[in-house]
């Protein structure tokens, strides 16, 4: 599905991604995980081209997308941090989503499952912070694209909407799409991820699934798992 | 881009500072014909106001418009967009609702005062195209501040540095200069100075209108050639296209090369 | 007593006969006289001479007796570019209705529609005077009436064109009603005493629109100068009345409304001077009396230069005006009272309709102009505002006793 070669990018005088070599296949749910500053979002980034990568190639089903933006079409995005125009309401920014995109969305279905029937016509400048990343789940799985990109989806979500979020995302595995999710919570990540994309100095440290990275680090749980890794890299 | 430029321009439309934009123009139309009772000394006396504060207004409203919506750039970001019809959209779109706050806020005291039988009709919708120009290109010239410094606070200064530049110092080092070289022939010099500065160039062209292109052609053949022909119009105003389009044109490659 | 009676009674006679029975002839083509020039040789002093419609190729034509011409409409002289149309040497000349064409031009002979030469009580009256080079031109002539004619030219250049009413040492001439267009100068007096130019309308000359040098005692009213060179130009004149008169639109690099040299004791008022490049230029003018005018919408209202004395502007309306008032000397005694100046900021609070603060209308900006003129492209700039609120608090290179003491609030109507 993605195939990722050689990526370089560099922020003034950090390099972030010193050759990021990727490739993720078709289907299944994977995790990008890493410390702060390892590059995960720039990857992620990179991939929808919020970034521009000094050196590489990224292709999505065989083409290169560097410097194009049709891709995106089939490209579900759930950004970091979610704000948006503080003058539109929610039912105007989706109904303004759905217009960029032109696609058929079952926004109406989402509306009910995360309850925002009630916010509806509010200003999206007067909602609380998990109303709005509510919201921002609706605008990223309305679309029925084949990957799905989320970024800290679970930041401020309520338990019950975290269990629809999980249900979700299982459903939408089962309709064999590709999601890429990167997250700082390793319960949620092993929980759903058949996969792990391990970022450490810009570069990809492990990938393999859970439990492979278990046996390797011969730990029990990927909290410890992971902080094995990080303090044998800086022992 | 059309897309964007509506929901940018109906976010702005409703946005607190578009009115409080909006009520300004309508008191101060208001006050000055009330002040002085003559739609003839109004206009020129608006000529002062709109040549400074429009392009400080359009300053300020691109920067802080830029890094408000920068969260939301980024949602648009990874739609199925170009980033050349992202951010002409929302350029655009501020460029108007700023331009519509003023022609309306202006207008509507001076339709009442009865603008339309008056003789300064002409010059007061050139006052009007003039200030939307200005906010036109001081827009996209924050636009392109913003889209160069990821710091708020430096974007800001810089800003509206660049807006006291033009406004003010220009005028100053300019006069200077012409005094101190008062010995070679500077009508040229002049002509051409005036051009590389917006405002200038929009209050030239408003003075075109207002008072008389024949006192500027009192200083000599040049000046005489260009503002007493319609060659002054037509090169003003082509100047002043530029200056939008040159910025404008600085945002779409700024952006393409940007990281967000 | 009954001797002087039948003396009167004589002479009331003769008087009738002189009116009722003046010779009377006609010219045409098919009349007795089929020429203009004809028809005055023949006819007796006092004769009418009744022009006919057609056109008369003529020129030079001498009029050596006091006769009246009375020419119909549609009668037209056609001088061919030859020379002069009508040339008056006799007393008692009328004219009337003539249309006189296609004078002669020269660059050493005044040639004119009109000459009139040490003539007096003479009359030229509805003519219309068409490609002309001089139109009238009146020589040592006196007590003449010059009224309701239309005298015009497709001058281009100031050497190779002449004036429309040209006067050089004459007196008590009234200039009443004429239209003057397309000329060197409008109307054009030199060394003229006692006349008066009223009603007049003079526009699109090259030079000025009416024109005075050495000139005393004269009068103009009602006037309007639009388009010239200069609206009006006083040269070397004293006592010279200007009143009632409007100058417009005198456009240009070298354009005034009103340029004044070198005169004295003049009075000017009532006028209306509205978009000129300069409203009026006065340079060496002295005892002139400024007085209810309205300067409206010129580059500059005033512009002084020079050894101007005792000049006096009171209830003048100083109306939107780029600069109101001009100095490149010392104010000598010249003073400003009671005028309204839109361009003044000041307040009134014990509401006596003056202001209680001075007016000083001479800005900074217009001295920096008069110094390096290419700065006037910073007009009405946020920074030349700057500079003249500087000087305006503490005046540091204009005259800081040049100014309005008392600035009137509301506009003369």
């Amino acid at each position: 599905m993605i195939q990722i070669q050689d990526l370089y990018k560099r922020f003034g005088k950090v390099q972030v991604l010193k050759g990021v070599n990727l490739d993720i296949g078709r289907g299944g749910i994977f995790a990008i995980l890493g410390p702060n500053g390892s590059g995960k979002t720039t990857l992620i980034k990179s991939i929808l081209g919020m970034v521009v990568a000094d050196k590489g190639d990224i292709k999505i089903a065989d083409k290169s997308v560097l410097r194009k933006f049709e891709y995106r079409k089939n490209i579900d995005y759930l950004p970091q941090i979610a704000n948006f125009p503080a003058n539109l309401t929610v039912s105007e920014l989706i109904g303004m989503i759905r217009n960029l995109r032109a696609k058929t969305s079952s926004h109406e279905q989402l509306i009910d499952l995360f309850d925002l029937t009630p916010f509806l016509n509010q200003k999206l400048g007067n909602l609380s912070g998990g109303t709005r990343q509510k919201v921002n789940l609706v605008l990223t799985f309305m679309f029925d694209s084949e990957l799905i990109i989320l970024d800290e989806p679970t930041t401020g979500l309520d338990p019950v909407s975290l269990i629809r979020l999980k249900q979700r995302i299982e459903e939408e595995k089962k309709k064999g799409k590709t999601i890429l999710i990167s997250s700082h919570i390793m319960s949620f990540v092993e929980e759903i991820a058949d996969e792990i994309v391990f970022l450490l100095d810009g570069k990809i440290h492990f990938k393999g699934t859970v439990s492979d990275l278990m046996k390797q680090t011969g730990q029990q749980n990927l909290e410890y798992a992971i902080a094995n890794i990080l303090t044998d890299n800086h022992a | 881009m059309l897309k964007i430029l509506k929901y940018s321009f109906f976010d702005l439309m409703r946005s607190r500072w578009s009115y409080i934009y909006f009520l300004f123009y309508l008191a101060l139309g208001f006050v000055l014909l009330f002040l002085n009772n003559d739609v003839s000394k109004a206009v020129i006396t608006l000529m002062n106001i709109i040549v400074v504060l429009t392009p400080l207004i359009g300053t300020v409203f691109g920067i802080m418009y830029y890094y408000n919506s920068r969260e939301f750039t980024e949602l648009l970001l990874a739609q199925p967009l170009k980033r050349s019809t992202i951010f002409l959209g929302q350029y655009t779109g501020l460029s108007l609702s700023l331009s519509l706050s003023l022609v309306l806020g202006l207008g509507i005291p001076f339709l009442m005062y009865g603008i339309l039988e008056s003789a300064a009709i002409w010059n007061f919708a050139s006052l009007l195209l003039t200030g939307a120009f200005l906010t036109f290109i001081f827009v996209a010239l924050a636009y392109n501040i913003a889209l160069s410094n990821e710091n708020k606070i430096k974007g800001f200064g810089y800003a509206v540095l660049l807006w006291l530049f033009l406004a003010v110092i220009y005028d100053g080092l300019f006069l200077i200069s012409l005094i101190v070289f008062e010995e070679y022939p500077l009508d040229k010099f002049s002509l051409a100075a005036t051009v590389f500065n917006p405002i200038d160039l929009s209050r030239i062209l408003i003075l075109l209108k207002l008072d008389i292109s024949a006192l500027l052609g009192y200083t000599g053949a040049s000046f005489k050639k260009f503002f007493g022909t319609g060659l002054g119009m037509f090169i003003s105003f082509s100047a002043l296209m530029l200056w939008v389009i040159l910025p404008a044109w600085r945002i779409v490659v700024k952006a393409r090369k940007k990281d967000f | 007593m009954k001797i002087v009676l039948k003396y009167y009674t004589f002479l009331f006679w003769l008087m009738i006969s002189a009116i009722s029975f003046a010779q009377e002839v006609e010219v045409c083509n098919s009349c007795t006289f089929s020429s203009l020039a004809e028809a005055i040789s023949e006819v007796d002093k006092g004769a009418r001479i009744y022009l006919k419609k057609g056109i008369y190729k003529e020129y030079d034509v001498l009029i050596d007796k006091p006769v009246q011409i009375l020419a119909e409409k549609g009668a037209v002289l056609d001088a061919q570019g030859k020379g002069y149309g009508l040339i008056i040497s006799a007393d008692s000349v009328r004219i009337s209705g003539i249309t006189i064409r296609n004078i002669g031009k020269s660059y050493t002979k005044d040639f004119a529609a009109i000459y009139i030469s040490r003539s007096k009580h003479f009359t030229v009256e509805n003519a219309v005077l068409e490609k002309v080079f001089f139109g009238i031109l009146v020589e040592k002539s006196h007590h003449g009436q010059i009224s309701n004619n239309h005298i015009s030219s497709e001058g281009i250049e100031e050497a190779g064109s002449g004036n429309g009413v040209h006067m050089w040492h004459s007196s008590n001439v009234v200039v009443e009603k004429n239209e003057l267009h397309n000329l060197r100068d409008g109307i054009y007096f030199e060394f003229v005493k006692n006349s008066k130019v009223i009603n007049n309308k003079s526009h699109d000359n090259i030079r000025y629109g009416l024109h005075f040098m050495f000139s005393n005692q004269n009068e103009y009213h009602y006037n309007t100068f639009t388009h010239n060179g200069a609206g009006v130009a006083v040269m070397f004149s004293k006592f010279i009345t200007m009143t009632h008169n409007s100058f417009k639109e005198n456009w240009g690099a070298a354009s005034y409304g009103l340029l004044l040299k070198e005169i004295y004791d003049a009075r000017i008022e009532y006028n209306r001077i509205e978009q000129n490049t300069v409203g009026i230029n006065a340079e060496g003018s002295t005892r002139i009396s400024y007085k209810n005018n309205n300067f409206i919408s010129n580059g500059w209202a005033v512009k002084i230069s020079g050894a101007c004395y005792t000049n006096i502007f009171e209830r003048n309306n100083f109306l939107y005006n780029s600069f109101d008032v001009s100095y490149n000397s010392n104010l000598n005694d010249n003073s400003f009272n009671n005028n309204y100046w839109s361009a003044y900021t000041g307040y009134d609070l014990d509401k006596n309709g003056i202001g209680d603060v001075p007016h000083r209308p001479v800005k900074l900006f217009s001295y920096v102009v008069n110094r390096t003129p290419e700065t006037i492209v910073l007009l009405r700039s946020l920074f030349v505002d700057i500079i003249n609120f500087s000087e305006k608090v503490s005046p540091v290179f204009t005259p800081d006793n040049l100014m309005d003491d008392s600035p009137l609030m509301k506009k003369i109507k």
